[in-house]
């Protein structure tokens, strides 16, 4: 059987790299252990949030799938962040979980050049340092151009509840035990990480009355650009929180918890640290919140957000009714931890293929990240570039000025990992220019020459950017004099009155005005601009010395993305390194000097170095 | 970090045996421009318009006009000059300060000073310098960016390094709590109310200040202060640089017009090396020698960072008197009395309409009295109030002071971004670029990683 592409595991990076293949004519197969468990959500119900949500609309941009399977499943919204700047302001969903599977599943049901097909990785087949199939469990062998493994947390996963562990990929599934051996065999470096999930508990035993209703927004609005916004019906959450009694409860057993018996001695994230982890770091905070999460519309299964505990079933259940409003509270499923191998991520490229084996690619939770969005980011580009290999073409390579896609790849290619990585905005440098709503703009050029955003979605997105211009250009033409009449309405809007003439470009800058006041009064007829036109006019005007000052950094920086280093470099043979940056950059084999300079441990003066070097010799092979 | 390659870099370098002339070098695209926007020719010919490798002579004038030097300026355009881009070289006359001014002026028009090596670096960049020269530019680069960098920091003394890395360390604490309070907003954290944070600014802000400020007493202990002993003739401006030098250099005679040409002497109070300059007395002449000698003295008025007008006490106030004194207007002055030993004829209630009491000092040169009272108030005018500790002296070349400058811009408008009720992420930014400017005055370039921090000071985890 051969196929143009193989993906390895239908997860949320799987997914996104086979559609995307799929979507650029290539004959593709997705593989998974489990027919039956597409696009899980094995821990939170929810989609977005800070960093994460301008990673969704990144994905969105560039033609990916996730934001508008969260659009149709979602059941609740909501904007985080609203009364901050537009760069640090993201969308959160909660999530019908299930109908989030079968919606993604009817996708790729749906979608021509793709195979879903039941089945475990066993071994990757490689001839001269090049992939040219797989082969399963049972035996099989697929053969194909380029591989993408996208397994999660399956290498070798084990799950920990108390003092008892199993081998699982997820709850009450088969890990992949022999692909790390295989892996290994291949000379790969493979770590071992931690990551665990709450227990979840039935909705008819809450005591709603003790907690904190958290509403969604009510005002259009949607994860995807192609979607149009709309008022959702949202299901609410709950917020209670951790008491006296909760801690010690947790103290007393302390020596239970996987963290203290030995359980576990991985690293886990600091994002998402168990409450075990909470109380004993942190023995003078009072209370810890948890917010009480509907796992979708038709079940009464409750996620507690903030109890994250993978301490013995019978103690989770005492933690859990100590809590207000969970005092009759029934656990339906525990808390548990699991721990699984995955492939440090120095040793893959920016297009997520192997340094050392061609057209092998990894995307999502096996390179060490944590989360959903971080893996389906991931596996568009393994997708798009896995594709573009097999079809000749050159690759696609996001950097950190164009995107937090590009941050993401960017931190885990040059970062050592010191725990599953999760994005925030504050890992983007550029964020301000790195907006979830000009992530169209930023991006949609790219998806339409990859193939993968339409003509006409394109021409949208251009005829957005054109009319913000023009509009931007208008208000600095509108001058408006000291009258009366004018200052009578900058005192309705709420702002002090002009004695010289001024344009309402400069107007704008007031952090009291808002566009829609300006347009509203001196231009007329608001409804002539689109929400998204007006909202990016004002963000461009209100913050151009911010977004000037970033550009000017990303110019002054930007060549070195452009210095390309050779992967057989001899960084020892370089004089004038410190022998500290020639160990470094031997082990990491930065693909620019950019991310050379990145390094801990390499500094400006060897990068100038490395330019010297690199210019002597550069007649030929750079540039 | 670096900067890109066609930028337009200035620096200050000195012909071997020739410390007198100092040549403020340009390279780049913009070099000849730049030289242009402050060069006057007496025939009004641009730089622009003569050949590669040819000499103009004229004068370096500033944004509001001001001569800053008399000064030749050499050419060589790209691809002939060393580094193989437009290059300037501007020979100055008039000294350390004509020099760093003429620099400062390239810098407000564009260029950017350059790095340690980076002219040398270009040569091999573009090719100027062949490869069997790589090793020695290595060399240069490693010794000159990092060690001579390491080495300034540490010339910064422990002082000024710790107090550098104190700052940063406080910049990336008011990060921190920035930050935590965007990226964790539903966290539950205590976090430091967003006014409050302000102050610490603020803070942080003035301590910067009072930096900068003994970076200036540092720049003034390096390069000395230009001081002119101004007055008519006879009065005693001779005699007056004899004592405070404590030697006969200048001649001094009971004929009026004695001095023609200035006389200079270098004099250290308190380690503070002042460059005393008397001056022909002004008056108006009909000999040409004097007057040339009494146009100079125009000239050192306007140069000079401190004027010591010498008045004689034993003369009535004439009309020349006032005629210098307007000449000198806006300038620091100390007004000097002379000659308190003889017979006091001078209206000393019409002086103090034009210096306040402070700024009249009575003396006598011939005998020495009232010298020290000088020397202090000398001292104080240049310096300000707080003395220098020589133990703590700075020397900071302008680099640091360029970024020391651009720290203090980075942090006015984290302030504004705070006053005008902006969310975090954009003081945090500006936080961010000083924090990254400090680090680079001491070498310190690795990020610096704020989640860690949030982790390690926060309980993070819903
Ligand atoms: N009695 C008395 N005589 C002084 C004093 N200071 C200077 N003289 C005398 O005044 C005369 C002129 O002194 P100079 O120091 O040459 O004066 P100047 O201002 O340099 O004169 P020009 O160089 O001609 O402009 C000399 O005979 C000095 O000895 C003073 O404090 N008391
Ligand atoms: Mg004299």
């Amino acid at each position: 059987m051969k196929y143009d592409i193989i993906v390895a595991g239908a997860g949320h990076a799987g997914c996104e790299a086979a559609l995307a293949s799929a979507k650029l004519g290539l004959k593709t197969i997705l593989l998974t252990i489990n027919v039956d468990k597409i696009a899980l959500m094995p821990c939170n119900p929810s989609i977005g949030g800070l960093g994460k949500s301008q990673l969704v609309r990144e994905l969105d941009a560039l033609g990916g799938q996730m934001a508008k399977t969260a659009d149709n499943t979602l059941i609740q919204i909501k904007v985080l962040n609203r009364s901050k700047g537009p760069a640090v302001q993201a969308l959160r969903a909660q999530i019908d979980k299930k109908e989030y599977e079968i919606e993604m599943k009817r996708i790729l049901e749906n979608t021509q050049n793709l195979t879903l097909r039941q089945g475990t990785i066993n071994k990757i087949l490689v001839k001269n340092s090049k992939v040219f199939g797989i082969e399963t469990e049972s035996g099989l062998i697929f053969r194909s151009e380029a591989v993408v493994i996208t397994a999660g947390t399956f290498l070798r996963g084990r799950i920990i509840i108390g003092e008892k562990d199993y081998k699982a990929g997820r709850m009450g599934e088969y890990p992949a035990m022999n692909l790390t051996r295989n892996l290994i065999d291949l000379n790969f470096n493979i770590g071992r990480f931690q990551t665990a999930t709450p227990p979840r508990i039935d909705k008819r035993t809450i005591d709603f009355s003790k907690t904190i209703v958290q509403y969604g927004d009510r005002e259009p609005l949607s994860f995807s650009f192609w979607d149009e916004e709309k008022i959702y019906e949202n299901i609410d959450c709950y917020l209670t929180y951790t008491n006296k009694k909760t801690h010690k409860i947790i103290a007393q057993n302390i020596e239970k918890s996987p963290i203290r018996s030995g359980m576990v001695d991985t690293h886990g994230p600091r994002h998402c640290p168990s409450i075990d982890r909470k109380v004993i770091n942190f023995p003078g905070k009072k209370r810890h919140p948890v917010f009480i999460e509907p796992e979708g519309a038709h079940t009464g299964e409750m996620y507690l957000q903030g109890l994250t505990t993978s301490m013995p079933a019978e103690i989770q259940q005492k933690i859990v009714n100590s809590v207000e409003g969970l005092e009759n509270a029934r656990i339906i499923r525990p808390g548990y931890a699991v721990e699984y191998d995955y492939v440090i991520p120095n040793q893959l490229n920016f297009t997520l293929e192997s340094k050392n084996i061609e057209n092998l690619y990894f995307a999502g939770q096996i390179n060490g990240t944590s989360g959903y969005e971080e893996a389906a980011a991931q596996g568009l580009i393994a997708g798009i570039n896995a594709a573009l290999k097999v079809q000749g073409r050159s690759h696609m390579v996001l950097t950190r000025d164009t995107s937090y896609i590009g941050v993401l790849i960017d931190d885990l290619l040059t970062k050592d990992l010191i725990e599953p990585y999760r994005m925030y905005t504050s890992r983007a440098e550029y964020r301000l220019i790195l907006r979830s709503d000009n992530a169209d703009i930023r991006l949609c050029g790219l998806g339409n020459s990859i193939g993968l955003i339409t003509d006409c979605q394109y021409e949208k997105v251009r005829r957005k950017e054109e009319k913000t211009n023009k509009l931007v250009s208008k208000l600095q033409n509108i001058i408006l004099n000291p009258d009366k009449k004018n200052n009578e309405i900058l005192k309705k809007i709420g702002t002090s009155s002009i004695d010289t003439p001024l344009n309402i470009y400069k107007l704008l800058k007031r952090p009291e005005i808002r566009i829609y006041d300006l347009v509203d009064y001196f231009i007329g007829k608001r409804s002539r601009y689109d929400k998204g036109v007006l909202e990016q006019a004002e963000t461009r005007i209100k913050y151009e010395g911010y977004i000037n000052r970033q550009l000017a950094e990303i110019k002054k920086l930007g060549d070195l993305e452009r210095y390309y280093l050779l992967p057989n470099l001899d960084y020892f043979k370089i004089i004038g390194l410190t022998y500290e940056a020639q160990e470094k950059l031997t082990k990491i084999k930065p693909n620019t000097l950019g991310q050379a300079s990145r390094i801990a441990g390499v500094s400006p003066a060897d990068i100038s170095i490395l330019m010297l070097n690199l210019k002597g010799r550069s007649k030929k092979v750079f540039n | 970090m670096e900067a890109e390659i066609n930028d337009t870099i200035v620096a200050v370098g000195t012909r071997a045996g020739e410390a007198a002339i100092g040549i403020v070098k340009l390279s780049g695209s913009r070099s000849i421009f730049i030289a242009d926007k402050i060069f006057k020719s007496k025939n009004k010919k641009k730089i622009k318009d003569i050949n590669t490798y040819s000499m103009i002579y004229g004068h370096i004038v500033d944004n509001e006009g001001h001569l800053i030097d008399e000064v030749i300026v050499t050419v060589m355009k790209n691809p002939g000059s060393y580094t193989r881009e437009d290059v300037v070289e501007i020979n100055c006359h008039g000294g350390i300060i004509a020099t760093t001014k003429t620099m400062e002026l390239c810098i407000e028009n564009g260029a950017r000073i350059a790095d340690p090596g980076e002219f040398t670096k270009r040569a091999f960049l573009n090719g100027r310098i062949d490869l069997s020269q790589a090793e020695a530019v290595i060399d240069l680069v490693r010794s000159r960016t990092e060690q001579s960098l390491r080495l300034a920091a540490k010339n910064l003394r422990g002082n000024i390094k710790e107090e550098i890395n104190r700052l940063r360390k406080n910049l990336f604490d008011i990060r921190v709590k920035l930050e935590a309070r965007v990226d964790f907003i539903e966290e539950d954290l205590e976090v430091t109310p967003y006014q409050e944070i302000t102050k610490e600014i603020i803070k942080i802000r003035a301590e910067l200040e009072e930096l900068i400020m003994n970076e200036k007493k540092g720049e003034i202990i390096k390069n000395g202060v230009k001081i002119a002993i101004i007055g008519k003739p006879n009065v005693g401006k001779s005699s007056l640089l004899n004592l405070l030098s404590r030697k006969e250099k200048a001649i001094v005679t009971p004929i009026p017009g004695t001095t023609r040409d200035a006389v200079e002497e270098i004099l250290y109070v308190e380690g503070i090396p002042l460059i005393l300059i008397d001056t022909a007395g002004i008056r108006k002449t009909r000999s040409t020698i004097e007057k040339i000698g009494v146009d100079k003295s125009l000239k050192h008025i306007d140069e000079a960072e401190l004027i010591l007008l010498v008045l004689d006490g034993n003369r009535k106030l004439e009309q020349i008197d006032l005629q210098i004194i307007n000449k000198i207007k806006g300038k620091s002055i100390i007004c000097c009395i002379n000659k308190i030993d003889l017979k006091q004829k001078l209206e000393v209630e019409r002086i103090r309409n034009y210096f306040s009491e402070k700024y009249i000092i009575k003396i006598s040169a011939l005998k020495g009295k009232g010298i020290k009272k000088l020397e202090n108030k000398i001292k104080y005018v240049i310096l300000g109030k707080g003395d220098i500790d020589l133990e703590e002296k700075i020397i900071i070349n302008s680099r640091h002071k360029e970024k020391l400058e651009e720290v203090k811009k980075s942090l006015n408008r984290a302030v504004e971004a705070v006053e005008n009720k902006m969310s975090e992420e954009f003081p945090s930014y500006d936080l961010k670029t000083a924090f990254e400017l400090l680090g680079e005055i001491i070498g310190e370039t690795a990020r610096e990683d704020i989640l860690e921090k949030i982790f390690s000071q926060f309980c993070i985890g819903k």
